[in-house]
C-alpha cells in the first residue's frame, strides 16, 4: 500500500537518506528529556522575544508560535534542484516588473492580458516609466512551495513586497544549535547564518548612482505595534544598519535625510517594511502617518532606493501567479524549473462554471488575501459552507482563483505519543541586487493539528529547523 | 495666443507650525498647443528640489522649508504661448500605459445615477465612434450638473454631485471620468488654468478637465464645464487619476495648525 501524502522521512515505510542520522536521534530520545528540551526552546524563544505572527496573519501577537524541535531536511542535491528553480523564478519577476513599468513587451507580445497588469490596483502609476538601480524591483523574493512526491514540488504563491518570517529561519536554527549541539556534529548542515550579510549586500548594491560612499542603508518599520516589528530590529540589528520609523526621515531638496544626534545624514538606501500605501503621504494616502512625505519624489528622481520597489506588488498578485511560467520562458527564454499549481480564473466564466460545480474538491481563495482567511478547502468544509460560499463567490467571481487540494509532503513532528507526520510547506527568501543569492536554508511551517493541510501561523501551525545537508 | 498666468497661494498659521513640504506640479505640461516662454515657481525661504518629470509627463518638484513659519507664499508666474489643438493632446512624452486609467477611485467611483446617466446617453449610439461617444458623455454631464459654485465642497465624490444634481469642475471632471470608465473609455483628472472670456460662460481660473483615451487618437480633452475641448484658452498643468491625484499642490504642515489658505489665479491674454 502506498501512502496518500509523500512522507519526507519515510517513504512507504522506507527510512529516507537525509533523515538516516535522524532516526536514532529520536529513537532514543527519553520522554522526560524531550519535555525538557521543548520546555527550553520555548523559553529562549521567549527570551529572544520571538512572539510575532507571520505578517498579515494577523492573530495574537504576543503568543509564541509552536517550535516543532524535528528538523525538516533536504540533501544537497535536493536542495541544488529546488536552488536553480528559485532563482529562475526570482529572476523571471524581477524582469516582468522592470518590463511592465517600461515598455510591457510581455504584454504587446499578447502573453499576458493589458487588463490584468495594468488596471490592476497594485499595478503603480507612480512608477511607471521609472528604472530602479539594476532595473531590481523585488529585492526580497518569498516563494512559498509545497512538495507532493520525491521529485515534485510547486509553487504555492509569490511574494514580491516584503515576504516576513526570516527571522524564524535563523532563529530556529539558533536554538536548535544551542540545544542539540551534537547533532550539528554528526551531520553536515549546510550554515544559514550568512543571510543578514548577504541581505545588506544585496541592499547595499542597489544603491542609487548619486551615492559616491559606502551606502547608508536603513530599515523603516511602521513601529513596535506591527505585528514583525521584532523581526524588524532584529534583522537590523544583524546587518549592522538603523531601525528607523517614519518620524526619523525628513527629505529636503533631493534627497531623504535620517535625525542623527550628530546632525541630518544623508540615506541612500530604505529596506521598508511598510506597505506602498503608507510610502508617502504627498504621493498615495494622505492621512499616512507611518511613512516620509515627499519621499517619493526623492526615489524618482533618483536620491535614495526603496526595496522593495513601490509597485513590486503586480507582480505576486494571485490573479498574474497564473503567468509566472510565462515570464520564465518570455524572459529568459528557459522552462520553468519549478511548477505551478494548476489554477482556475473564476473571472474566466468557464472556469467559474468549472469550479462551482466541483467546490468540494477544490480550494478557493481570494485573489488579494492572505494568511488563509477567506478561503474555502473544500474537501474539509460541510455543505452549508459551501453552498454560502458558493453565494460569495457568484456575487464576485473575479475576486476568487480555485487550486485542487495537494497532496502536501509530511515530515515527522513530535506529538505527545512520540512522532507522527503532519504536512509542511517551504518559504526560501532569495536576495535580489548585483547578484541572486539563496541561503541554504528556508523557513518550514508545519501544519500541527492531525490531517490539517492549513499551515498558517494564525490556524495552527507551527515553524521548524530547515537543514540542507553534505552528500557524503 | 500668449496667456500670462500670477497664481498666489497664500496659508497663513494661527500659531507657528514647525515647517511645510509639498509636492508641487505647477510647471505647464510640454506638449504641441503650448509653449512656456517664461515661468517662475517661487517659496520664500524655502529649500526647492531639482524638478523632475514623472511617468505622467508632469513637471514635479520638491518644496520644503524645515523653520518656524507663520506663513508661506507660492507664486507662480508665468508667460506661455497657446495654440487651439481641438482638445488632442500631442507632443506629450509620456509613460502610463492608457488602460492604467481605467481604475476608479474613492472620487470617481460610478453610483446607479452614473450608470443611467451613461446608458442614457449612449445606448442608442452603441456602435458610434469613441471619439462621439465621448462628446455625448461629456455633453450628458453637463447637462446633468449645472454649474452651481457651493453646491459641493473639496472632498465630495462624483457619486455626492450626481445626488446634488449641480457641481463645479472637479465634479464634472470626476463624474466625466466615471462615465468613461464605464464606457471603456480610459479617462483622468487633468489641472490647469483657464483664460477667463467675456462670453458669459462659467469658468473658474484654476480649472479641471477630464482627459479621455480614444483609440488612434491619443488623449483628448473635454471640460463639461465649459461644454468644449481645451483650446488655446487652456494651459494643461498635469493629470491623476482624480482631483487628488492631479493636485497642483499636494502639501503637509510639521506640526499642524490651523491655516487660512488664501489663493489668487490671474490669467489674462496679452493684445497681440
Amino acid at each position: 500500500m502506498t501512502d496518500a501524502y509523500f512522507n519526507e522521512m519515510y517513504d512507504n515505510g522506507n527510512l529516507r537518506t537525509p533523515y538516516r542520522m535522524l532516526e536514532s536521534w529520536y529513537q532514543n530520545m527519553p520522554a522526560e528529556f524531550r519535555a525538557g528540551k521543548q520546555a527550553e526552546a520555548e523559553d529562549l524563544f521567549r527570551r529572544y522575544g520571538i512572539t510575532f505572527a507571520v505578517y498579515g496573519e494577523g492573530g495574537d501577537p504576543d503568543r509564541l508560535i509552536p517550535f516543532d524541535m524535528f528538523p525538516r531536511v533536504f540533501t544537497a542535491a535536493e536542495w541544488r534542484r529546488l536552488e536553480r528553480g528559485i532563482k529562475q523564478r526570482a529572476r523571471a519577476l524581477n524582469a516582468f516588473l522592470s518590463d511592465v513599468y517600461e515598455r510591457g513587451e510581455i504584454i504587446r507580445a499578447g502573453r499576458i492580458p493589458a487588463d490584468l497588469v495594468y488596471r490592476n490596483d497594485a499595478y503603480e502609476i507612480a512608477v511607471a516609466g521609472f528604472r530602479p538601480p539594476l532595473g531590481v524591483f523585488s529585492h526580497i523574493v518569498g516563494i512559498d512551495l509545497v512538495r507532493t512526491g520525491a521529485d515534485q514540488f510547486y509553487v504555492l504563491e509569490d511574494n514580491c513586497r516584503t515576504p516576513s518570517g526570516v527571522s524564524y529561519m535563523l532563529e530556529n536554527r539558533e536554538v536548535m544549535m544551542r540545544m542539540f549541539p551534537h547533532l550539528f556534529q554528526e551531520n553536515r548542515v549546510a550554515p544559514v547564518d550568512g543571510y543578514a550579510r548577504l541581505l545588506k549586500r544585496t541592499l547595499a548594491s542597489v544603491a542609487p548612482e548619486k551615492c559616491d560612499r559606502a551606502p547608508n542603508v536603513v530599515l523603516l518599520t511602521p513601529g513596535h505595534f506591527n505585528s514583525a516589528y521584532y523581526e524588524h530590529s532584529f534583522l537590523a540589528d544583524l546587518m549592522g544598519i538603523e531601525l528607523v520609523e517614519g518620524q526619523d526621515l525628513f527629505v529636503e531638496g533631493d534627497f531623504c535625510w535620517m535625525r542623527t544626534t550628530e546632525g541630518p545624514k544623508k540615506v541612500d538606501v530604505i529596506y521598508r517594511r511598510i506597505d506602498d500605501a503608507f510610502l508617502d503621504p504627498l504621493c498615495f494616502r494622505p492621512d499616512s502617518a507611518l511613512g516620509v512625505p515627499g519621499l517619493m519624489n526623492v526615489y524618482r528622481s533618483g536620491g535614495v532606493t526603496i526595496c522593495s520597489a513601490p509597485g513590486a506588488g503586480v507582480a505576486d498578485d494571485k490573479a498574474i501567479y497564473t503567468y509566472v511560467p510565462e515570464m520564465v520562458r518570455f524572459y529568459l527564454g528557459e522552462e520553468p524549473l519549478l511548477q505551478n499549481v494548476p489554477t482556475w480564473q473564476c473571472a474566466r466564466s468557464d472556469d467559474l462554471k468549472y469550479v462551482q460545480e466541483h467546490l468540494s474538491e477544490l480550494v478557493v481563495k481570494e485573489v488579494h488575501g492572505s494568511g488563509g482567511y477567506g478561503m474555502l478547502v473544500g474537501p474539509k468544509s460541510d455543505r452549508a459552507t459551501i453552498e454560502a460560499f458558493s453565494a460569495r463567490l457568484a456575487e464576485n467571481p473575479s475576486n476568487y482563483i480555485a487550486q485542487p487540494t495537494l497532496a502536501l509532503s509530511t515530515c515527522p513532528t513530535f506529538v505527545e505519543a512520540g512522532i507522527a507526520p503532519r504536512h509542511v510547506d517551504l518559504r526560501p527568501y532569495c536576495l535580489v541586487g548585483r547578484d541572486v543569492d539563496l541561503v541554504p536554508g528556508a523557513l518550514t511551517r508545519v501544519a500541527l493539528t492531525e490531517g490539517s493541510l492549513v499551515v498558517n501561523s494564525s490556524q495552527g501551525g507551527g515553524v521548524k529547523d530547515t537543514w540542507v545537508i553534505a552528500e557524503e | 495666443m500668449i496667456l500670462t498666468v500670477l497664481h498666489k497661494t497664500r496659508y497663513d498659521f494661527e500659531t507657528p507650525v514647525a515647517g511645510i513640504i509639498q509636492s508641487q506640479r505647477l510647471t505647464p505640461a510640454r506638449c504641441d498647443g503650448q509653449r512656456v516662454i517664461d515661468w517662475q515657481v517661487e517659496v520664500p525661504g524655502a529649500v526647492m528640489g531639482q524638478v523632475f518629470r514623472d511617468g505622467a509627463g508632469d513637471y514635479i518638484q520638491t518644496v520644503s522649508l524645515r523653520k518656524p513659519a507663520t506663513h508661506i507664499e507660492v507664486t507662480v508666474s508665468g508667460t506661455v504661448e497657446t495654440t487651439d489643438t481641438s482638445g488632442v493632446l500631442r507632443g506629450h512624452r509620456e509613460r502610463v500605459p492608457p488602460r492604467a486609467y481605467m481604475r476608479a477611485t474613492p472620487r470617481t467611483k460610478p453610483n446607479r445615477a452614473i450608470a443611467e446617466l451613461v446608458a442614457e446617453a449612449l445606448d442608442a449610439h452603441a456602435a458610434a465612434p469613441a471619439l462621439e461617444r465621448a462628446h455625448m458623455l461629456a455633453a450628458a454631464v453637463a447637462q446633468a450638473l449645472p454649474y452651481r459654485p457651493g453646491a459641493t465642497h473639496a472632498h465630495t465624490t462624483a457619486a455626492e454631485a450626481m445626488n446634488e444634481g449641480a457641481g463645479v469642475c472637479q465634479d464634472h471632471t470626476h463624474v466625466l471620468i466615471a462615465c468613461a470608465h464605464l464606457a471603456d473609455l480610459p479617462a483622468r483628472y487633468v489641472a490647469g488654468y483657464l483664460n477667463a472670456t467675456d462670453d458669459g460662460s462659467p469658468h473658474e481660473a484654476s480649472h479641471a478637465w477630464a482627459e479621455l483615451f480614444i483609440d488612434g487618437l491619443g488623449w483628448v480633452g473635454f471640460d463639461a464645464s465649459n461644454k468644449c475641448c481645451p483650446n488655446e484658452h487652456y494651459i494643461r498643468l498635469g493629470s491623476g487619476l482624480d482631483a487628488q491625484d492631479a493636485a497642483p499642490i499636494r502639501g503637509l504642515v510639521l506640526g499642524g495648525a490651523t491655516e487660512a489658505l488664501d489663493v489668487t489665479v490671474v490669467i489674462e491674454a496679452q493684445q497681440q
